[in-house]
Parts: C-alpha cells; sequence; structure tokens
C-alpha cells in the first residue's frame, strides 16, 4: 500500500454524556495525498467536524478518541503527547473555521496575531513576525495589509475575518490545511472569492486540503475526491467525478436528486428525502440510513455493511451496491 | 403524507394574466441611528431605499440578494411589522400605509410570514395546538372550542404532521418539523399571500427538499401567493415565477425566473449567478466566474449614483454620477447604463 501524507483507520469518537453516549465519529476511514483537495460532506451532525477535530487533538470534553489510528507522516497522532502535538499543529497542520470571529481573539490587533504562529514555532521576533504577517494578509487579498494589519478582528468584515484566518494558517508553511465550513456564514458574493483563494492556495503552496462543507455545489467546483459521512460512518468515497455521476451510497443518490440546481431547464419537482436525520444516542440498527432508504433489503435493518470498493475507484457502506446494483438503473 | 410536489409547469400564461394582488410603490425604510449621551440621530440607515414592485395573485415572487441588502426589511414593511418611512403598499387595491390599527387587523387575517429560524420564531412555552390555535383566537376565527380543535387537527394534517402532536412542545420537533408548526400557524387565518423570509436556509439539505415541496403543493392547493426571501439562488429558481435582485436598498434587476438565469443584464446578477456553485463537478470545472472584488457597502452612506459601481467591472463615470432607473425591455427588468452583452454572461 502507498504511503499517504495523511491515512486515517477505523476512527471511533466518542462523547459520553447523561443521556448516553454520542458516537459521533463511528469507524471512519480516509486518507489524504499531497497537493489534493478532498471534500467532506454530510448532514448536520454526521461526524465531519469531530472526525477533523480527532486529527488535530482538539477535542472538547468530554469528546475522545475511543479507537483507530491517525497517521501523519507514518506518525500515529491518536498517540501523539501533547508537546508532540502543539509543534504539529503549528507547523504541519493548519485549520480554520466556520466562524473566523469566534477563533480571533477579539483583543489583540490582527496583525500580531497573524504572525502568532511565527513567533511561537518558528521563533521569529515580533517585528519580523509582523512584518511577515502583513505579507501574508497581502497575499490573501487583503488591500492596505500593512494598515490593516494594525486593526482589531471586529473592524473587519466576516470575509476579511477569514482571509485573516488563511493567512494566519498559511504562514508557517503547513503541509495540510483543513477548512472547516469555510464559507458558511458568508454571503455568495464572498464565498466565491473564499473558493478562489483557497483553490490559488492550494495550487501555489501545493498545500493538501481537507475542506468540509455541506454544500454539494462547492465540493464539486473545488475538490479531486470527496467523503460522504452519514451517522457518524463513511456512506462512500472516491473522485468527485464519479461520486456524483455514479454515486454508490443511496445517501448521496437521495441528496443529489433533492438539490435544486442552478442550471435546470425544466421546473422539475425536488425528490425529497423523507423521514428525518438519525438520532445518534439511539442510532438505527444495520445501516443507519436504512430508514429513509428507497433501495432498502432485509439486511440492511439488521447488519451494518463495511466500507468497500464498489466499482473501480469508490468505496461505499451499502449491502445493495456490493451486490453489484446500479443505483441510477434500479430507481428507473 | 407525501411530499411529493405536483409536477406543474412553472411560467404559464396564468401569472402574466393574472390581476395584481399587490404593489409597492416608491417604498422607503429607513432605520436612525443614533449616537450620544442625547441619542439624537446622526444618521439613517436607508434598509429599503425606493422599491417599485408588483406581485400577482399566485405567483411566487421570488427575492434575492445578500446579507442586509434589506429583503427581510421590505418583507416585514409590506405586512407593516415594520413602518415605512415613505411609499404606498397597495394589497388588493388598498393602500396599507394609510390604514389604522383596526383596519391593518382586518387586513393580517388575509396575509402571512414564515420566518427563518424554526427554534426563535416559535414561543418554546405554547404547545403546539396553543402555538397554532394564537392567530385563530386573535381573530376570532372559530364559534367553539371543538371547531377550534379541529381547525388545529386540520392545519397540522395539511402540513404533514400528525394531528396528536397537539400537546407537545417545539423542542420535542426536528428543525423540519418545527418549520411546519410555524407554516401551519401562517396558514391558521386562511391566508392569500404569504411572505417567507428564508424558509429553508436553517434546516438541514436533506430535510429542505420537503419544506420547498410543502409549501409548492399548499400554493396550489390554496391558490396561495408568495413573496419568497433567499439568498439561496438555485432554491429561489427552482420555486419562483419571477424573482427581484436586490441590492443595497434597491431593486436592480426583474425578472422570468428561467429568463434571469440565461440572460442576465446587470452585472450583479450576473456575479450573483456565477457565484452559485453548481452539483456537478463537469459543470463546474468549465465554468467562467465574475468574482467580485471587496465587500458591500454600507447602507448608511450608499455610494453615489448606481449603488453596484464600486464592485462593478462595467463601471464608468457616469454610473458615480446618476442613479440608473429600472428600465423594462420585453417584461425584463434592470437597473443598469451598461448592461452585460451577450459574451459577457
Ligand atoms: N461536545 C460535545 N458533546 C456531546 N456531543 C457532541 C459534542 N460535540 C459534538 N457532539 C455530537 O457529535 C455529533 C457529530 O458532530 P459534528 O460537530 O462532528 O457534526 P458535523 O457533521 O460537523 O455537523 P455540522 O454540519 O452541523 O457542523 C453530533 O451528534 C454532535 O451532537
Ligand atoms: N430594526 C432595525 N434597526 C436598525 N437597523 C436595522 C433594523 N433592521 C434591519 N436593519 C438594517 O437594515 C439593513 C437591511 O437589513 P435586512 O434584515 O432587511 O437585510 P436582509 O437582506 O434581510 O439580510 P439577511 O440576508 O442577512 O437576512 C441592514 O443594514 C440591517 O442592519
Ligand atoms: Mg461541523
Ligand atoms: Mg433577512
Amino acid at each position: 500500500m502507498a504511503d499517504h501524507l495523511l491515512e486515517v483507520q477505523d476512527l471511533h469518537t466518542v462523547f459520553p454524556t447523561k443521556d448516553g453516549v454520542v458516537k459521533a465519529v463511528d469507524g471512519v476511514s480516509f486518507h489524504l495525498d499531497p497537493g489534493e483537495t478532498l471534500g467532506i460532506v454530510g448532514e448536520s451532525g454526521s461526524g465531519k467536524s469531530v472526525t477533523v477535530l480527532s486529527v488535530m487533538r482538539l477535542l472538547q470534553r468530554p469528546g475522545r478518541i475511543a479507537s483507530g489510528r491517525i497517521l501523519y507522516k507514518g506518525r500515529d497522532l491518536a498517540k501523539a503527547s501533547d508537546p508532540e502535538m502543539q509543534e504539529i499543529r503549528g507547523e504541519e497542520i493548519a485549520m480554520i473555521f466556520q466562524d473566523p470571529m469566534t477563533s480571533m481573539n477579539p483583543v489583540f490587533k490582527t496583525g500580531w496575531q497573524v504572525g502568532e504562529p511565527l513567533r511561537l514555532h518558528k521563533n521569529f521576533d515580533a517585528k519580523k513576525a509582523l512584518k511577515e504577517a502583513v505579507g501574508f494578509l497581502h497575499k490573501v487579498g487583503i488591500p492596505e495589509a500593512d494598515k490593516r494589519a494594525d486593526q482589531y478582528p471586529h473592524e473587519f468584515s466576516g470575509g476579511m475575518r477569514q482571509r485573516a484566518m488563511i493567512a494566519m494558517g498559511l504562514s508557517t508553511g503547513p503541509n495540510v490545511l483543513i477548512a472547516d465550513e469555510p464559507t458558511t456564514a458568508l454571503d455568495v458574493t464572498i464565498q466565491a472569492q473564499i473558493l478562489d483563494l483557497l483553490r490559488k492556495v492550494n495550487h501555489d503552496f501545493g498545500t493538501a486540503t481537507i475542506l468540509i462543507t455541506h454544500n454539494l455545489g462547492v465540493v464539486a467546483g473545488m475538490c479531486e475526491r470527496v467523503m460522504v459521512m452519514y451517522a457518524g460512518k463513511v456512506a462512500e468515497q472516491g473522485p468527485t467525478e464519479d461520486v456524483f455521476a455514479n454515486p454508490k451510497h443511496p445517501y448521496t443518490w437521495s441528496l443529489l436528486r433533492s438539490i435544486p440546481r442552478l442550471d435546470a431547464q425544466e421546473h422539475e419537482p425536488l425528490r425529497a428525502i423523507e423521514g428525518l436525520p438519525p438520532d445518534l444516542i439511539n442510532p438505527p440498527t444495520g445501516c443507519p440510513f436504512h430508514p429513509r432508504c428507497p433501495f432498502r433489503i432485509d439486511r440492511c435493518i439488521r447488519e451494518m455493511p463495511p466500507l468497500e470498493p464498489v466499482g473501480p475507484t469508490q468505496l461505499a457502506t451499502c449491502w445493495v451496491t456490493q451486490a453489484g446494483r446500479d443505483l441510477n438503473e434500479a430507481a428507473s | 403524507m407525501s411530499t411529493e410536489a405536483p409536477a406543474r409547469p412553472k411560467l404559464t400564461k396564468a401569472w402574466t394574466a393574472a390581476e395584481p394582488i399587490l404593489e409597492v410603490r416608491g417604498l422607503k425604510t429607513y432605520f436612525p441611528v443614533t449616537a450620544g449621551m442625547l441619542q439624537r440621530t446622526v444618521a439613517h440607515v436607508r434598509a429599503v431605499d425606493g422599491v417599485d414592485l408588483t406581485v400577482r395573485q399566485g405567483e411566487t415572487l421570488g427575492l434575492v440578494g445578500e446579507s442586509g441588502c434589506g429583503k427581510s426589511t421590505l418583507g416585514r414593511s409590506i405586512l407593516r411589522l415594520v413602518e415605512p418611512t415613505e411609499g404606498q403598499v397597495i394589497f388588493k387595491g388598498e393602500d396599507l400605509t394609510r390604514l389604522g390599527a383596526a383596519e391593518m387587523r382586518r387586513v393580517r387575517r388575509d396575509m402571512a410570514m414564515i420566518f427563518q429560524d424554526p427554534y426563535a420564531s416559535l414561543d418554546p412555552r405554547q404547545t403546539v395546538g396553543e402555538i397554532i390555535g394564537e392567530p385563530l383566537d386573535i381573530h376570532h376565527l372559530y364559534t367553539n372550542k371543538r371547531q377550534r380543535q379541529e381547525r388545529i387537527h386540520e392545519l397540522l394534517r395539511v402540513v404533514g404532521l400528525n394531528p396528536n402532536f397537539n400537546n407537545r412542545y417545539p423542542h420535542e420537533f426536528s428543525g423540519g418539523q418545527r418549520q411546519r408548526i410555524g407554516i401551519a400557524r401562517a396558514l391558521a387565518v386562511d391566508p392569500s399571500f404569504i411572505v417567507c423570509d428564508e424558509p429553508i436556509s436553517a434546516l438541514d439539505v436533506s430535510i429542505q427538499a420537503q419544506i420547498i415541496n410543502l409549501l409548492e403543493r399548499l400554493q396550489d392547493q390554496f391558490n396561495l401567493t408568495y413573496l419568497f426571501i433567499a439568498h439561496d439562488l438555485s432554491v429561489v429558481k427552482h420555486i419562483s415565477d419571477r424573482i427581484a435582485v436586490m441590492y443595497l436598498g434597491k431593486v436592480v434587476e426583474l425578472a422570468a425566473a428561467g429568463e434571469l438565469y440565461r440572460s442576465p443584464k446587470h452585472p450583479y446578477t450576473g456575479s450573483l449567478l456565477s457565484a452559485i456553485p453548481i452539483p456537478d463537478p463537469k459543470v463546474e470545472r468549465g465554468r467562467q466566474r465574475i468574482i467580485l472584488k471587496g465587500d458591500v457597502p454600507s447602507p448608511v452612506n450608499p455610494p453615489s449614483g448606481c449603488r453596484f459601481r464600486t464592485r462593478c467591472f462595467k463601471a464608468q463615470d457616469k454610473c458615480a454620477q446618476e442613479v440608473p432607473p429600472l428600465d423594462t425591455v420585453d417584461g425584463h427588468e434592470a437597473a443598469c447604463f451598461f448592461p452585460l452583452q451577450g459574451d459577457e454572461r
């Protein structure tokens, strides 16, 4: 097997709560290669954020990794010490969040904050860090970066704060950039600016990127590969083009047919996914999607399918497609 | 109950011939910005700044634009949930801005609003039955308790909820179910016109289609007219007959949904369309994008002339000096001196 830059194997992350144990991530495996962009999609609560927070070892209490391996350049981050993780987070893997306001400190000037990883991890003095920070603010498209560096985060618009976060993430030259819903809080035209910037970063710096989103359009335009999650598990993964053209999991298939497309010619009725998202404390038996699945067979109610190859490029957790059925054909 | 929408053709002749149910003329809604110890008014947020619109009986008019451009304020001004500063709102031939409180209450029986946030818009201490029953009480829409109860059950069934949910509280429901409760409440007064303010934005993608289909089915069933506000242009295009595009308090373009998508005239509409990702990797790869520079300016001090000129790639001197009027060519309205040409789209 080829060595991947990042390889997550059978990750289980749990949150013990008073109502029971939330199996937020329940057996997730994926990999990331240098320079590529991997999309993670799935509905609210499906475990996207907890997956990457586990990788970064930034889980909130009482969350913990119950089992699994997180191999980064061959090292298992699931077992790394706190100081080791601090170094990894500062220099190797950077993360940006949905709401940059909560991840920036309101009492420090933006330039100071963007320069912080450089002072901490590269031993830059204050002056040199600031100069470098201004350079990065400029690179991410903030006009008059030297003046802006002297302002506080609340003086920035949402789009500018997200740019500043990206600048901060990039400053130490990480190999991996994890962006968790980086544009969800932004307007469409600002979203387009930020996505354009992320494309440029990936292209110019060769930074491998994990992009979490619930927007299938964003994945279509940004990611070479995609992982679809449902109820803490991988529904399917594969090259974006294959997954969109020929989904191998009924959840992906249903989702793609339920969203309106801007380029639709006719007014076609949307085919809604019936039923409700799953309860993670008392998940359904067998495959968690079975109560909503139009292709369900008896086995799905009893037994969870493993993640296995379906077709030449995709992996899916579905008894129906693993048995060789094509969803598009089966539906017609 | 099925949430499948009827396969009805959009853009039939029906609405082009239909009577206007609502006409908005020169509508302005300003909010004071106060400062100092005396809270003196030092400026105004020009949230809605001269809007003209016609909504026809039975149609869905979509309203899109970026955050803060005045969509909600326009919707709320029409229902007089905020007081317009200037202009007219003519609903079924009557200027609502001139009505007194009692007359306005009569009109409110014919109009309703569905809100964005199904969590915040329902009172957590009220049961579902109380929430839906409240508008029935306010407008005295029943003669005895049994009638009231029957109406509540009927409304729950209409939106696809179990009538036995009557005594439960909002927190016992999912987001999509809560939005259905909000819709049932809006329908309680049997309105003919509903302002839907981002009714699906707070919902999970997998649930959104259920609500869109429900709104479409109810429209057919009860001959409703919708003003449908959203920032997701794909959804708006799907549900609307015509679409109005707003920028900083003004309508900059208005056309039939398909026409707006095929041949946008205002550069803002063009850039908005090109910013919407399409869930198809093959289409996305070949797409040309117009990426706008900068942010939306403040509605307290909007730019002179055309408000979009500071971000517009076609702006010229004239755009800073004169306000472009909303001109109509073949039923397609646009407010631009230099509209997009064929290959710029
Ligand atoms: N601190 C916590 N305590 C208890 N449960 C938690 C905690 N954090 C997350 N969870 C649960 O873990 C599950 C996965 O959450 P996660 O945040 O990964 O979802 P997500 O896919 O990122 O969703 P979203 O799209 O809403 O961001 C959810 O059911 C959530 O309620
Ligand atoms: N009650 C109010 N007092 C003062 N300013 C207000 C008030 N309501 C809205 N505004 C301002 O008016 C402008 C238009 O707001 P509005 O809520 O109508 O925008 P919107 O288009 O609905 O935005 P969004 O997409 O974020 O919902 C904004 O600048 C807003 O801050
Ligand atoms: Mg998340
Ligand atoms: Mg609004």
